[in-house]
């Protein structure tokens, strides 16, 4: 069947190959265009005032001297974004989070916007308005934010998940749990129990491509957006429901994007410049700072966990908590309770508990970063592993594989596993070379372990064939980092086809039926499904056609290697088609040909993975380098080798940055300090070894060629596997991330008192 | 905000003495485009000092060297004879930022900018360094740690530009080195930061020394305390403990993101000893 | 407003004329000006490398050049890397070996790849990933990166 999603060990000819991306001549030359590179006629330059304060009542805000300046087209405030939500909080947030409604939420939070001739008229307009603020208390810090006489960050606000129903404010928004079987029976079968608390600081996604769009909008409803996000369609229906216009007069353009990272999910600028420009009537061209992408956009949860693990003498887990406290910025959202489902996602245990809560806190709302809420949790469970082996004096990756989750694990955060890649990559680790080189002085080695949900979800795709047998690939989920070159690899095995005959394009929203945000790592695995089955459509109208040609019945018609085959002995003289030679006929045939799918791809795989590494650390300064690192992860089946490592690696740089040295730092005046990229460090090529990466194959039954996504995972075990390493070479524990040298000697003089 | 950019350092004088708002001096511009673009400043005018020829080159000089306050840091990495003279003058040069900054910055404008972070200042600071400063009222002398007096702030007085840095012939049995501590390996401003030059006298003994920390307080420190402390030995451990602990004793750094003040007072010890022992490693001891 | 300032300069080998306002950088010149939009404004204060262009062959941050001082200097961006209808070396190893995924910092990687390999054709990794520092990459973890200019730096010394 067409669109049957069972996975079925074919062997393949071009899938697994590693061919030149479609977009690379346009990416080394510098044609590629990004969200900043499009221009429009008469495009204004947009640029946003934003609160200084952590949290303060706007009581006034004064434009007119800034109207006045010759050159400024229009200037927005709150006042020109009505509340068109009807009630849906969650679209209010977003709403309010673009342009703030008579209160400032954190440092950086928008309150007015201008459009205007020029950048330079623009910055002089933004100081000419005058913003009267009355400045509240504030609170930056999670824990903090959860003590009885925090200040309220969301009056609204009362915690669900708790009974009974509680009729305060608070900043909790939520509690979660998870879990199964019985903890205190479990820890009274524990010889031996480590109970450990751990923080981590907030980080940013920290891709190098600002967030930047080119708004337009006419007097008739009309309008077109050019923005670099991970999902325009969302994009589109999520400004069309703030603005008030119809979805389908709202033509959004996903441009080349700059990295995402979950960090280009949601709107932030995109409504605010398509308000100026319907304002000024003219194109708005609006692109943030790096100053402003730090302060107002993306940044994942810090937190503060609690873990308590109990095993047996031999190393059998029998009970298992973690209490997970994420702050989610100023608006509510889920990244407490996905920390609680993740946290010992790994593991087969009998009895599990694990507690979110989700905190609000006057720090920007949180976006998702690369396998959301995962790597924190993951640091706690993984460090308080490596605490509990060092107690049961085994090694740690042995305690690991006697606890691994298999095919057939209750899962702690509810479903049941199919076949899944834990106990294999733990497996290739504990054999892998790396275990065994040896180690100099001052150096420790370390691992851990990662899960990732991944995600499906609606997707659209066409494909196009064209008179010379060339295929137009159309599909709707960004290429954030080459699937373009994935879903032409599969088309091509699809079609029977050389992958260089098949040309993949991201459609604007005009062109193709909605698709979800590129989020989750579903990016290869669902568009690959629809691309699969859209290919397998347009193999019909193929063998539909080529019956035609031979005037046989389309029964007698198999598709084999890229050509049509009569089947029958009767039509034993008849020669094979090949793909191009029925697109060539197929003016005369019935008109083109194509094929097209629309799904909700389910079944996306759940992914793992294990990691070493080795750190040396400098006793004296507290200062590490990371000497070796290798990621093991399960891909499914990797599509295009290339890519699924560059995504393990640049996850496991990801985290390795996360666990050293980054990290947002807030004055006692609630006001970030170092939004920007010298003193929010992400790692620069010279802070890295090469990073080895081992991909594993086990098939996700849900997809035809067993495909798993592999974006996120591999950065959620570098935390935990740092700071194991660290502990190994300094001899201390290290529980707050990042592990940046003042912290790291402290530790280590702490240790030696 | 006019630019200009004068062919001589007497134009650029009078331009800067003549300007009725803030005028900036513009040689790499790394850290004064920064502040323009962020609005931290506002200029009347900026004169971009890169189109006068005495600013612009390295020489050897009877004393010494000369290195022209316009000249890119990148270049005194590519002069051999300077290299040799002064390799911690120069590493500390090459510190700053990337190669991209490196084309650009220059150890003038580093001390102009008056970071008591800045990692050329320590390290001209032990060398001896002297500025050769030009203004509306003619030609002055300064040694390098009297030209900054605080945190941005500086003894230059209105249309005053530093021409050149000079630099003293290296004693016989001398040797300089620069550390600083940064969390990455690159990009990153000093967190603490240790310059010494030492000179030896018969048998590796030390004869004298300069050390200067940069980062530990509202300009950089020379520490005569922490010199003392090394001369007379050979470098023995406990010289360098002594060393270590005058360093400590000298700091007077703060708390902010990117140290703490006992992180800072503790790796300045550090560092300086380390530094101590390059140092002396290159004057043949 | 300021007035404008008129440049001559020379860019990717070809003469250029232009007014720019004494505060416009060389990139916002290069990108809003000119339409050479290939270097890319990540950060604005010289800490990402992504706007890196060569002025009289020195590798700078474009971000942190006023568009004044190009005059009389000769610029180069990544749109003069390929000549005659033939990708530089490495150019072709970056697509070769994966060394990209998003492609936003690309260009500024390979003029300074280009500009490492100028005064160093035999660089090894750690010479590589120094002078490759001041250009921040958030999707590869450097690895392909550095295999890339490697290829490259041997490839350019097989055609000389």
């Amino acid at each position: 069947m067409a669109t049957d999603t069972t996975f079925t060990n074919q062997e393949f000819k071009i899938v697994g190959t590693r061919p030149p991306r479609p977009d690379g001549v346009d990416k080394v030359t510098g044609r590629a265009r990004y969200g900043a590179d499009a221009s429009a006629a008469g495009q204004l330059v947009g640029l946003v005032l934003r609160s200084p304060h952590a949290h303060a009542k706007i009581k006034k805000i004064d434009t007119s001297k800034a109207e006045k300046l010759k050159g400024v087209k229009a200037i927005i405030t709150s006042a020109d974004l009505p509340d068109l939500t009807k009630g849906d909080r969650g679209m209010f947030d977003m709403l309010e989070n673009c342009m703030a409604r008579g209160r400032a939420l954190y440092d950086g939070h928008a309150v007015a916007a201008v459009a205007a001739i020029d950048a330079e008229t623009a910055r002089q307009a933004l100081k000419l308005i005058k913003v009267d603020y009355e400045v509240l208390p504030h609170v930056t810090d999670v824990d903090e934010a959860m003590t009885p006489n925090a200040p309220i960050v969301q009056p609204h606000v009362r915690t669900t998940g708790i009974e009974p129903k509680p009729t305060k404010a608070s900043n909790v928004s939520q509690k979660s749990e998870f879990g199964h079987g019985d903890i205190e029976a479990g820890f009274k079968q524990a010889d031996v129990i480590v109970e450990r608390s751990y923080k981590t600081e907030q980080t940013h996604q920290g891709y190098i491509e600002p967030h930047a769009c080119l708004a337009s909008v006419g007097p008739d409803g009309q309008g077109e957006l050019w923005v670099t996000t991970q999902g325009h369609f969302t994009f589109r229906n999520v400004c069309a429901a703030l603005l008030g216009m119809d979805i389908a007069k709202l033509k959004v353009t996903s441009s080349e994007i700059g990295g995402g990272f979950g960090g280009k999910t949601h709107v932030w600028v995109e409504p605010v410049a398509l308000a100026l420009s319907r304002k000024a009537n003219r194109p708005v061209k609006l692109v943030m700072t790096r100053d402003e992408v730090f302060r107002a956009t993306g940044p994942t949860c810090s937190t503060s966990i609690d873990v308590k693990i109990g095993a047996t003498k031999d190393g059998r887990i029998t009970a298992a908590t973690a209490t997970l406290r994420y702050q989610d910025g100023a608006f509510p959202s889920i990244w407490g309770m996905l920390g609680a489902m993740t946290s010992f996602a790994c593991y087969d245990l009998a009895n599990v508990k694990s507690i979110g809560y989700d905190v609000l806190v006057n720090r920007p709302k949180v976006a998702a970063y690369r396998a959301p809420s995962a790597p924190m949790a993951a640091f706690a469970v993984e460090s308080t592993m490596d605490l509990l082996a060092a107690e049961l004096k085994m090694d740690p990756i042995d305690l690991r594989i006697k606890n691994a989750a298999k095919e057939g694990t209750r899962a702690s955060y509810g479903p049941t596993y199919g076949p899944i890649g834990i106990g294999p990559t733990l497996l290739a680790a504990k054999n892998h070379p790396h275990m065994k080189a040896p180690l100099g002085k001052n150096q420790g080695r370390g691992m851990a372990c990662g899960f990732w949900f991944n995600f499906g979800g609606q997707t659209c795709t066409d494909l196009n064939i064209g008179v010379d047998g060339t295929v137009s690939l159309t599909v709707g989920t960004v290429d954030v980092g080459g699937s373009r070159a994935s879903l032409s690899l599969m088309a091509a095995e699809e079609l029977g086809i050389p992958y260089d005959r098949v040309k993949c394009t991201i459609a604007d929203t005009a062109s193709l039926g909605h698709n979800d945000t590129t989020e989750g790592s579903r990016g290869t695995f669902s568009s690959g499904m629809a691309t699969i089955f859209a290919a397998r459509n347009a193999i019909q109208v193929l063998k539909a056609r080529a019956a035609k040609m031979w005037d046989i019945d389309v029964a007698d018609v198999d598709w084999k290697d890229g050509r049509a085959v009569a089947l029958r002995a009767e039509h034993g003289n008849l020669n094979e088609l090949t793909l191009s030679e029925i697109a060539a006929k197929s003016p005369q045939t019935g008109g083109p040909i194509a094929g097209h799918n629309e799904t909700v791809a389910d079944g996306a795989g759940v992914s793992f993975a294990t990691h070493i590494c080795d750190i040396e650390v400098d006793p004296e300064t507290g200062k590490t380098k990371v000497l070796r690192y290798t990621v093991i992860q399960d891909a499914g089946k990797a599509i295009h080798p290339d890519y699924v490592e560059g995504q393990f690696q640049g996850a496991a740089a990801q985290g390795i940055g996360w666990a050293l040295n980054e990290e947002y730092v807030y004055g006692k005046d609630g006001r970030l300090q170092n939004a920007g990229f010298l003193d929010y460090r992400i790692p620069v090529c010279s802070d890295l070894p090469f990073i080895d990466t081992q991909i594993l194959e086990i098939p996700n039954p849900g997809h035809p060629y067993g495909v798993r996504g592999v974006g996120e995972t591999s950065i959620v075990p570098p935390l935990a596997a740092i700071a194991n390493a660290l502990s190994n070479a300094a001899g201390v524990r290290m529980t707050h991330i990042p592990m940046s040298p003042p912290r790291v000697l402290k530790a280590i003089k702490n240790g030696r008192h | 905000m006019r630019y200009e950019a004068p062919k001589t350092i007497k134009e650029a004088a009078g331009l800067l003495a003549k300007a009725k708002g803030s005028a900036f001096v513009l040689a790499g511009g790394s850290d004064l485009l920064v502040r323009l673009k962020s609005g931290m400043i506002e200029p009347e005018l900026v004169v971009d000092v890169k189109r006068i020829p005495s600013m612009q080159t390295v020489s050897k000089t009877a004393s010494g060297f000369r290195i022209g306050g316009a000249v890119p840091c990148a270049a005194l990495g590519e002069n051999e004879a300077l290299k040799k003279a002064w390799p911690g003058v120069v590493e500390a040069a090459n510190l700053i930022g990337s190669d991209q900054i490196q084309s650009r910055c220059t150890i003038v404008g580093n001390l102009c900018n008056a970071s008591p972070a800045a990692d050329s200042v320590p390290a001209m600071v032990a060398a001896g360094a002297k500025a050769a400063v030009v203004g509306p009222k003619g030609k002055r002398t300064i040694a390098v740690e009297d030209v900054v007096t605080g945190p941005g702030k500086t003894s230059l007085k209105k249309g005053e530009v530093i021409e050149a840095v000079t630099l003293p012939k290296p004693a016989p049995k001398s040797g300089d080195a620069y550390l600083r501590f940064i969390p990455r390996t690159e990009m990153d401003i000093a967190v603490v930061s240790a310059g010494v030059c030492l000179t030896l006298g018969p048998k590796g003994v030390v004869k004298k020394a300069r050390v200067a920390l940069g980062a530990v307080g509202p300009t950089v420190v020379l520490v005569p305390a922490a010199a003392k402390a090394i001369v007379g030995t050979k470098l023995d451990d406990a010289a360098l403990a002594k060393m270590a602990a005058a360093c400590e004793a000298a700091c007077k750094p703060i708390d902010d993101k990117r140290g703490t003040i006992e992180f800072r007072t503790e790796v300045a010890g550090v560092l300086a000893r380390r530094a101590a022992g390059i140092a002396y490693q290159r004057a043949g001891g | 407003m300021s007035e404008g300032i008129h440049v001559a300069t020379t860019i990717n080998g070809d003469a250029v004329e232009y007014v720019c306002s004494p505060r416009e950088t060389l990139l916002d010149v290069l990108r809003n000006r000119l339409g050479l939009t290939g270097a890319k404004e990540g950060c604005g204060t010289g800490d990402c490398g992504a706007c890196s262009v060569t002025v009289d062959g020195r590798l700078v941050c474009s971000c942190l050049v006023l568009g004044a001082e190009a005059e009389g200097r000769e610029v180069t961006t990544v749109e003069g890397l390929s000549t005659g209808g033939k990708l530089h070396p490495l150019q072709s190893k970056f697509i070769e070996h994966a060394a990209l995924q998003c492609g936003i910092c690309t260009p500024g990687f390979l003029v300074a790849a280009k500009a490492l390999l100028d005064r160093n054709p035999d660089p090894n990794e750690e010479q590589i990933r120094y002078a490759l520092a001041g250009n921040l990459c958030r999707c590869t973890g450097y690895d392909k990166i550095v295999r890339a200019v490697s290829a490259a730096a041997k490839e350019i010394r097989k055609q000389r």
